[in-house]
């Protein structure tokens, strides 16, 4: 209990404010609903309350008890010690939104860094300070987009092989506008088709085109045609992104994508059972004001020292009120800072280093599984660390034999695409050796036999 | 409190200047006062735009404030003042000397019915805070 | 004293962390894809860690030292919030994995919806919304559908007091609802007439912080609630101000059709620079099948020898997803933490200290600064920052000034309707030192704007940098560092 006062204390104070008791400060409060019982567990000392966790937690089975093969938007990667280190520092950890920059200039400046890594990495030319996870942050590539037209282009095009709980998400956010039509990504649809389809449903009334790099599939593609006709028609290029491939592969910068989102969990953040995740946005220079969320900027302060401070606040719903375009309010401060003593530390060469290792180990265990009899590859020509492979039955079938031997399988398709059953999402990371991969082929081989 | 005596005045503090059949909008020394340091200045519209009233036809940001000039006027965009966005600070230092949108205008009753100095003067001093 | 930006402190050819050599053959590159150059930094994990830890001395923290921002709750955050996230079992499971693998972390987020619950007096919690305004944008769309659910599609005004934080008119515009503003009255209320006039067939609901951003009581509560329910509408409340009300009052059991909860305020997880937070939503029983999904549920009963399996569900008439996975789990663990080590009892102290604490404050400060609403206060209260007799200090001067007292400053500038508003919230977890050692400073801070404004004006002296130029960082854009030539 973090309570400090002393009775005399209080007494003291309920001198001061003039009233007997503190019951009398709440006479606002009508008499009826006033005080009620709270049915909740009695109070635990620190010590009876961690036991009390630590058994709750033992009872889940974690990555470092199972080898993991599971990605589909969360990655099993390395987090160096010396990110935990920085972020448990109290200075960093119990600080609060940087409104009063002269005593924040540790978080502003951390958060310029960050901007800095993202654009760098995406290849765009600016960054927010974060949104709350990929999702969210496709979502709101969506508003921005539909504000940029004015609302008056109403389509916004999404590939089916965007991320399922992306998709769902934009939709959500969309609803609250009308006449918005999201769509491209049909059920109806064969979702291993590649992106080209979506090219003959392009037009002037098109706001927004949504694709993944790497797909949810783990394919990569090459989007500088898809960008041209979408620029032709006037439209706008969103590309979600995998940050940790793109220590490997081409900037989607590069493909002239207007704006690139995605979540920066692979970025050193622990897996933590889907959250708190890191949502990143990035973009040109001409939709910078545009940009929901966070901004920090290089000044000086009156003396000409350099310093960082909030910027462009005017677009936030503090100030815009209703005319906000989003109501976003706390970004993701603390994960924004562990991304980007991530970054710091593997630099320039680590981080490609591991972008590598999860491409080769990717490409091995997908050679050997396609060697599997009555396993294929399904995922086309280039691939980053994730791959579909089709299975002789039902996944969940074969996931739980592998979660016999200590392995988690990777995902079953078949939850979100229903011309995907017996189709398996396998992720590969730095974190797997051959030995695993190899372990993981013999027990897939068993699994036919029976 | 600068108010021209040949102006025009809307309650959103815009000035207007109607010379023949075209009417010069702009923000008044007010408005600019509580905006403070004006950053930005952009158009949603440019020349050959038709625009009614209510239209969004300029987006300023301050540090602290952003604020929309929507069409008093039912009209045809003459021109933008581009020159504008460059030198923002002159929105604060010279409010009636910065103008932001020409309209060519369709009634100009529309502007005839809008404010006269005087009756700006008095808006301003009943507004409380 | 500047310190250098990570690319500043770039090497060219400094090894950084490394990892192992491929264990497997190489693999063909993808033709034409092959990013040519990383535009990175190259650090030591000396560099890194050195850089940051400078860094971290710049900021001010709950850590160091009092931080009275009204209406974030700047309470001391427990450390043992910290131990509780970093088991392995919560932190290295993936969200993916097969329920049966999970059990502990679905208790543990079922627990927290029922206490969540019970603590607030609602039928359902869903712990989806990451942070407090994503939970407002969620209740703002469950009102939204239940009034389409029930084929009233007419209903699209949302009625805002105008001291509500941006985020509650943000949210109902992203809603696609007008925004509807009611004043408040010279008592501090929800104004009772201005209310009734914009009550009518059209009207979606009211958006209700109580106590409010002024950090009172609505007197009048169940009136407003009752005027709102008989046109039709539901009311959504703001539970950025939970603080002054555990154990006190539950808003469902006050007539709140929905809430969301702040738990990087009310319980205690830490703010971390910015985020991330967690804004989970409760409703009444009429809106539970209208909350964003997934949330846990039992999917099969347990007995005296087997435990229930927890497992997810969508409800039936869900908003949809509002995020990917399950909601910010690591911020629950610590939430749930201390309210494991509060218990009902806990819990109600905090909220009568934290009342308490700001009457206090206010009791000692209020013959010198300005109150405008003489009245009892709840966890916070507001101040005016200026003086008739020192017209040249306003409430910026004040709280800059307060830097060089080793104090954070309260927040500025909010609520909209005090001028000069200063709100102070100094929360249950200060101790009467610290308080006293507060109004010692604010007071010396009065006086100097009388004597000597210029100390205010020029105001901090004492921090790593002085006021900074904000016109000069919107108008000359820099969002990313300057990189060396030859990188």
């Amino acid at each position: 209990m973090f309570i400090p006062h002393s009775e005399q204390e209080t007494r003291e104070m309920l001198g001061s404010i003039g009233v007997k008791s503190i019951e009398d400060l709440f006479r606002d409060v009508p008499k009826a609903y006033r005080f009620p019982a709270i049915h909740i567990p009695p109070a635990l000392s620190e010590m009876e309350a961690i036991s009390n966790l630590q058994s709750l937690a033992e009872v889940n089975e974690t990555t470092r008890d199972l080898v993991c093969f599971l990605g589909a938007g969360a990655y099993n990667h390395y987090t160096p010690a010396a990110v935990d280190a920085i972020i448990r520092r109290g200075e960093f950890l119990t600080a609060y939104t940087p409104y009063q920059p002269e005593i924040s200039q540790g978080t502003l400046q951390a958060i310029f860094e960050y901007q800095t890594l993202i654009s760098r990495l995406t290849g765009m030319d600016a960054s927010n300070a974060s949104h709350y996870d990929g999702a969210t942050a496709t979502a709101e590539a969506g508003v921005l987009a539909y504000h940029q037209f004015r609302g008056k282009r109403t389509k916004f095009l999404v590939s089916c092989a965007v991320n399922p709980q992306y998709r769902e998400t934009l939709r959500t956010y969309m609803a609250g506008i009308c006449n918005i039509c999201v769509t491209g990504d049909e059920s109806d649809h064969d979702p291993l088709e590649d992106w080209k389809y979506l090219l003959s449903q392009i037009d002037t009334n098109t706001a927004l085109v949504v694709v993944q790099y790497p797909d949810f599939f783990g394919r990569v593609y090459d989007y500088t045609e898809l960008a041209e006709v979408v620029h032709e028609n006037g439209a706008m290029l969103a590309i979600v992104a995998n940050p940790m491939a793109l220590g490997l592969l081409k900037a989607p910068g590069e493909f002239d994508a207007d704006i690139v989102v995605g979540d920066g969990q692979p970025l050193g953040l622990p897996l933590s059972f889907g959250g708190p995740y890191l949502g990143f946005f990035a973009t040109k220079n001409e939709y910078v004001r545009k940009l929901a969320g966070r901004l920090v900027g290089e000044t000086v302060d009156h003396n000409g020292k350099r310093g960082y401070v909030l910027t462009l606040t005017a677009r936030e719903q503090h100030i815009r009120r209703e005319k906000a375009t989003s109501n976003i309010c706390s970004n993701q401060g603390l994960m924004a800072l562990a991304a980007t003593v991530y970054m710091s530390l593997l630099g320039k060469n680590g981080f490609k280093q591991v972008s590598e290792l999860c491409y080769h180990k990717a490409h091995y265990a997908a050679e050997k599984i396609s060697k599997v009899k009555g396993y294929s590859v399904c995922s086309g020509k280039d691939f980053f660390n994730e791959f579909v492979v089709s299975c002789p039955s039902d996944v969940e079938e074969i996931n739980h034999h592998l979660l016999d031997h200590n392995i988690l399988g990777g995902y079953n398709l078949s939850n979100d695409y229903k011309k995907l059953g017996h189709h398996m999402l396998i992720a590969v990371t730095e974190m797997n050796t051959k030995d695993e991969i190899d372990a993981l082929c013999e027990i897939l081989e068993e699994v036919n036999h029976d | 409190m600068n108010i021209p005596a040949n102006l025009k005045y809307t309650e959103n503090d815009e000035w207007l200047l109607l010379e023949g059949d075209t009417v010069t909008i702009g923000i008044t020394d007010y408005a600019q006062d509580h905006l403070s340091d004006v950053v930005y200045v952009e158009y949603p519209v440019s020349a050959g735009d038709k625009v009614v009233k209510g239209d969004s036809i300029t987006t300023i940001e301050s540090v602290k404030a952003a604020a929309e000039i929507n069409s008093s006027v039912n009209g045809e965009v003459v021109s933008v003042n581009e020159a504008l966005t460059k030198s923002t600070g002159d929105v604060n230092s010279d409010p009636y000397g910065s103008w932001m949108v020409k309209i060519k205008i369709s009634d100009p009753a529309d502007v005839s019915t809008l404010m006269d100095a005087a009756g700006y003067e008095k808006y301003c001093a009943e507004r409380s805070h | 004293m500047t310190e250098p930006t990570i690319y500043e402190l770039s090497s060219k050819g400094r090894p950084g962390v490394t990892y192992p050599e491929p264990d497997v053959p190489l693999a063909k590159l993808p033709e034409g894809l092959v990013r040519k150059d990383l535009p990175f930094p190259e650090l030591s994990e000396c560099d890194v860690v050195r850089h940051f830890t400078r860094l971290s001395s710049l900021n001010y923290s709950i850590d160091s030292g009092f931080y009275p921002l009204g209406s974030c709750t700047m309470k001391y955050n427990p450390k043992i919030n910290e131990e509780a996230a970093r088991l392995p079992g919560f932190a290295h499971i993936h969200p993916l994995q097969p329920i049966e693998t999970v059990q502990g972390a679905l208790a543990l987020m079922y627990e927290l919806q029922l206490w969540l619950a019970e603590i607030s007096g609602f039928e359902q919690v869903s712990l989806q919304p990451a942070a407090g305004a994503h939970g407002e944008f969620v209740g703002v769309s469950i009102i939204r559908a239940y009034h389409l659910s029930r084929g009233d599609s007419k209903r699209n005004r949302m009625i805002i007091p105008d001291s509500a934080h941006g985020t509650n008119p943000a949210s109902s515009s992203m809603n696609g609802f007008e925004v509807v503003p009611v004043a408040t009255d010279a008592n501090g209320n929800v104004d009772i007439e201005s209310l009734k006039s914009v009550c009518d067939d059209n009207l979606a609901g009211l958006m209700l912080t109580n106590p409010n951003t002024l950090g009172l009581f609505d007197q009048n509560v169940m009136e407003v609630l009752r005027i709102v329910h008989e046109a039709g509408g539901l009311v959504y409340g703001d539970g950025a101000n939970l603080n002054a009300l555990l154990g006190i009052a539950k808003p469902g059991m006050l007539g709140f059709d929905v809430m969301h909860f702040n738990l990087h305020k009310t319980f205690s997880t830490p703010h971390g620079g910015g985020g991330p937070g967690s804004g989970p939503v409760a409703v009444g029983k009429h809106l539970v099948d209208f909350l964003p999904g997934p949330i846990v549920t039992i999917l099969e009963e347990g007995n005296e020898e087997v435990p229930p399996l927890f497992g997810f569900e969508m409800p039936k008439q869900s908003i949809g997803r509002v995020k990917a996975f399950w909601g910010h789990f690591g911020v629950m663990v610590r939430a749930y933490t201390y309210i494991s080590m509060h218990g009902p009892d806990g819990l109600r102290k905090v909220s009568e200290f934290a009342v308490l604490n700001a009457n206090y404050i206010m009791s000692k400060l209020k013959g010198t600064y300005r109150v405008p609403y003489n009245r009892v206060c709840m966890h916070e209260f507001v101040a005016e920052g200026k003086w008739e007799d020192a017209p040249d200090v306003r409430a910026l001067d004040i709280a800059k000034r307060l830097m060089d007292y080793d104090f954070h400053p309260p927040t500025n500038y909010f609520p909209l309707i005090v001028h000069e508003a200063l709100m102070i919230e100094p929360t249950e977890t200060e101790n009467k030192q610290t308080m006293d050692a507060f109004c010692d400073a604010m007071l010396k801070i009065a006086e100097e704007a009388h004597k000597d404004p210029e100390l205010l004006r020029s105001a901090p002296h004492n921090t790593p940098v002085g006021r900074l130029d904000e016109v000069k960082a919107a108008k000359d854009l820099v969002l990313c560092c300057w990189i060396p030539e030859n990188e």
